[in-house]
């Protein structure tokens, strides 16, 4: 573990560590200005742009922790009514019915749909959880400058941005379901209250990870190894 | 956030070729707080917070209802329902500790909550076609579903004992509930309709076997503008499919309506020609009759009678009517068969009700309106002492029905009702086709007794008799005939010369007497020409004499003519 890590970082030349600004747009690597030398250091290094195509170039995310913190947090406090809450109203002719996700689950697995009920419990249950708790374990281990495996934390991080915009399942579910089935008197199906929890949950996670920056998981190392 | 920053290697490390490194320029924003970032989970906390609050506010109290059988019951799928509307949902359902009951838990919403009190009344609402509607169609797709009636009481519960028979009035309908009396409860059930003159007006809404196990008492619920007509005059009949009666009047058929064909049901009216009565209070109690003919006969005023006939009852019916003058006064309620031990004899008694208020008519009928006493007794003991009696009669020649018939006998012997007895005894006669039927039996008898062979044997024995005797006579008497015929002709032929005699003596003498009148008149003739004379006088009065001499000369000749024997007998002495 070591001896990998002491490799990787003999051959790690970073931008930052070279007092440059890489830029995400185009890429243009840039040096920050010379007059604020001091403040490239600082954390609130806003207001530079890349002399190319005008991008913000960071050294680091600004407040990134913080940022990601508050965003999982949002997300979580909003996960307990997504789950708890009816996510789709049915009002037939005989019948009025409130699911949650989690009914809806237990029907589809009951009438043997299994394939539909994993595919929407993985994707409306599981995923959002898992995005959370992977969001808050990296952002954790950033801020306490952990150097436990960087490569494994990154393609975690990676995952995590790409799943995101899949997890909007239920809502694309819903959003049909709500549109299609409008036969008043017979069948009216409506949102419930966990609709607009279970989006902000998945909008929410999406910014926590945007607001991460997987660079800070490097940092701790280059540290470690500028020290060493 | 010290650890965000990155590692100062600017000093360690040389900076590459300034040159080929473009420098990043500055550009002043307006730079957002540090600490808005927080604004998000707060406002996801007040948001989550917000809808928790929301949910848990819909979220109303959590009840049991226990019943006896969860048929149809499901946990998270059936609902409750209130007037239709959706107010909770079963979350679970178990067995009672003792294992008899089943217990329903169920998550009610907010708004329901007042609506739990003690009194409160749950049930299962499962498809039945009864009470002329086909209710809970809905749960034949949906399930069943639990129905709920909201109680009146203060004081809240949780826990309820859920009926068995869904209930059909809510508690907030208007009108007012009455407990019928019946033998049996027909074609009725829970649901069936109330009519009045075949307008449903309510409906049963349950029913128990009373205790000595003789009858049922029925829950009838009117709806509240017609409660008001159900008064003390009030009947009540079942209205249950076809009534087909064949009795002492002929044939009847009674329906109520195609519904109640089907379905049975409950009809009342108030007795006719009876000024209405204030209403009857809620659960006042009624009698439930057969049918209409019964209900509007029956009467509060009803005595129970004894009939004791004598002859067959054959053709008597309960339910026969009791008849004054072909208005219907009563009704025959049970035939029985008694051993009287004083006069060891077998009769029949039969009981019979006697509406004797319509025996008064309308002034009765006013009477029992308005509750003026009235005393049945003495006015029964005045009919009875001038000879008002039963009688058994056929009302029916076809069928043979007997009904029995009151009216006065004025030659019928004295009697008394005997209020002694239970119930009182009512004095009979035989019927009038009895009584000729036993009058035509003792004539048949007598009739019988009559010995019709020795009287031909007789009768034979006599004619035999006269014609011996007759050609007896013929032997003996015919000779002395001839004989005295003979004699007879002598007798004539005598007569006969005597007259010839007679003639050939008295016509000459006449001749001569006649020549000599002759000789006078010629003489008178002369005297009466020559002139008016006394002679004329004389003569005339001669003349009248001659002329009665020549009357009765020929009265004489006539007697003699027919009466010659006369000559000889002298002239008989006739009465005339």
């Amino acid at each position: 573990m070591n001896a990998a890590k002491s490799t990787m970082s003999a051959i790690a030349v970073t931008a930052a560590g070279r007092g440059l600004l890489a830029c995400p747009a185009c890429e243009l690597v840039s040096r920050p200005p010379t007059r604020t030398s001091s403040a490239v250091n600082d954390v609130n290094d806003e207001g530079i742009a890349c002399p190319r195509c005008g991008a913000d170039v960071h050294l680091r995310k600004p407040e990134s922790i913080r940022r990601t913190w508050a965003f999982v947090l949002a997300a979580a406090v909003l996960y307990v009514p997504a789950n708890m809450l009816p996510i789709m109203d049915t009002n037939s002719l005989f019948d009025a019915q409130r699911d949650t996700i989690l009914s809806g689950v237990m029907y589809l697995w009951s009438t043997g749909s299994w394939g539909t009920a994993l595919i929407v419990f993985v994707a409306s249950i599981v995923t959002p959880l898992v995005k959370l708790i992977a969001l808050a374990c990296l952002t954790l281990s950033v801020q306490v400058r952990s150097t436990w495996r960087p490569l494994l934390r990154t393609r975690i991080y990676r995952a995590v941005t790409i799943v995101g915009r899949w997890s909007m399942l239920d809502i694309f579910v819903v959003t049909v379901l709500v549109a299609l089935v409008q036969l008043q008197s017979i069948a009216v199906i409506s949102a419930g209250p966990a609709a607009i929890a279970f989006g902000a949950v998945v909008v929410l996670t999406m910014f926590a990870a945007y607001s991460f920056d997987p660079r800070l998981i490097w940092d701790p190392i280059h540290s470690e190894n500028a020290d060493g | 956030m010290v650890d965000e920053t990155p590692p100062a290697t600017t000093s360690a490390l040389a900076p590459p070729p300034g040159d080929e490194i473009p420098q990043a320029v500055i550009r002043t924003r307006r730079k957002w707080p540090m600490m808005l970032v927080w604004l998000v989970p707060i406002i996801a906390l007040l948001f989550g917070a917000w809808i928790g609050i929301t949910a848990l506010r819909e979220r109303g109290p959590m009840i049991t209802i226990s019943f006896k059988s969860g048929e149809g019951i499901e946990a998270r799928k059936t609902r409750i329902k209130y007037k239709n509307v959706d107010i909770g949902e079963v979350r679970d359902v178990r067995l009672s500790e003792d294992h008899q009951r089943v217990v329903v838990s169920a998550q009610l919403s907010r708004e329901a909550e007042d609506l739990l009190v003690e009194d409160t009344r749950f049930w299962v609402v499962r498809p039945r076609i009864s009470g002329g509607s086909v209710t809970g169609l809905g749960t034949l797709l949906a399930g069943s579903y639990i129905g709920m009636d909201a109680g009146k009481a203060t004081a809240p519960s949780r826990n309820f004992a859920g009926l068995e028979q869904p209930s059909f009035v809510n508690r907030d309908l208007q009108g007012s509930q009455y407990l019928l009396r019946s033998e049996d409860m027909g074609s009725l059930d829970i649901g069936s309709p109330v009519y009045f003159r075949h307008i449903q007006v309510g409906q049963v809404t349950g029913y128990e076997i009373n205790p000595d196990g003789k009858d049922v008492t029925i829950n009838a619920f009117v709806n509240a503008p017609y409660d008001k007509l159900v008064n003390p005059n009030s009947r009540f009949w079942l209205a249950d499919g076809f009534d087909i009666t064949l009795d002492a009047s002929g044939l009847k058929v009674n329906t109520q309506s195609i519904v109640s064909i089907l379905l049975g049901g409950i009809a009342f009216e108030g007795l006719p020609d009876v000024d209405p009565a204030p209403p009857s209070p809620p659960n006042s109690r009624f009698d439930v009759f057969r049918d209409q003919g019964r209900a509007m006969k029956a009467s509060a005023m009803g005595a129970e009678f004894e009939l004791v006939f004598k002859e067959s009852v054959r053709g008597l019916t309960v339910g026969a009517p009791l008849d004054f003058r072909g208005v219907v006064v009563g009704e025959v309620t049970a035939i029985d068969i008694s051993f009287d031990r004083v006069a060891r004899d077998i009769t029949v008694p039969v009981r019979a009700k006697l509406f004797v208020d319509r025996l008064r008519g309308q002034r009765g009928r006013q009477a029992l309106a308005d509750g003026t006493p009235f005393d049945p007794r003495t006015f029964m003991d005045r009919l009875v002492a001038r000879g008002f009696r039963a009688q058994l009669k056929t009302g029916n020649l076809l069928t043979g029905q007997l009904y029995v018939a009151l009216d006065f006998q004025p030659g019928a012997p004295k009697a008394a009702v005997d209020w002694s007895h239970a119930p009182p005894d009512f004095p009979t006669v035989r019927g009038s086709l009895q009584e000729l039927q036993t009058t035509v039996a003792s004539i048949a008898l007598k009739i019988d007794k009559i010995p019709f062979d020795i009287i031909g044997q007789r009768l034979a024995q006599t004619l035999e008799n006269g014609n011996k005797l007759m050609s007896q006579l013929d032997q003996v008497t015919a000779p002395e005939a001839r004989a005295m015929l003979s004699d007879a002709r002598k007798t004539l032929q005598s007569a006969d010369k005597l007259i010839e005699q007679l003639g050939a003596e008295t016509a000459p003498e006449v001749k001569a007497a006649l020549a000599e009148v002759r000789k006078t008149m010629a003489s008178i003739d002369k005297s009466v020409a020559q002139a008016s004379s006394p002679l004329q006088r004389d003569l005339r009065d001669t003349l009248r004499e001659v002329s009665r001499a020549a009357q009765s000369i020929r009265t004489l000749t006539d007697y003699l003519e027919r009466h010659p024997e006369s000559l000889l007998r002298g002239k008989k002495e006739d009465g005339k």
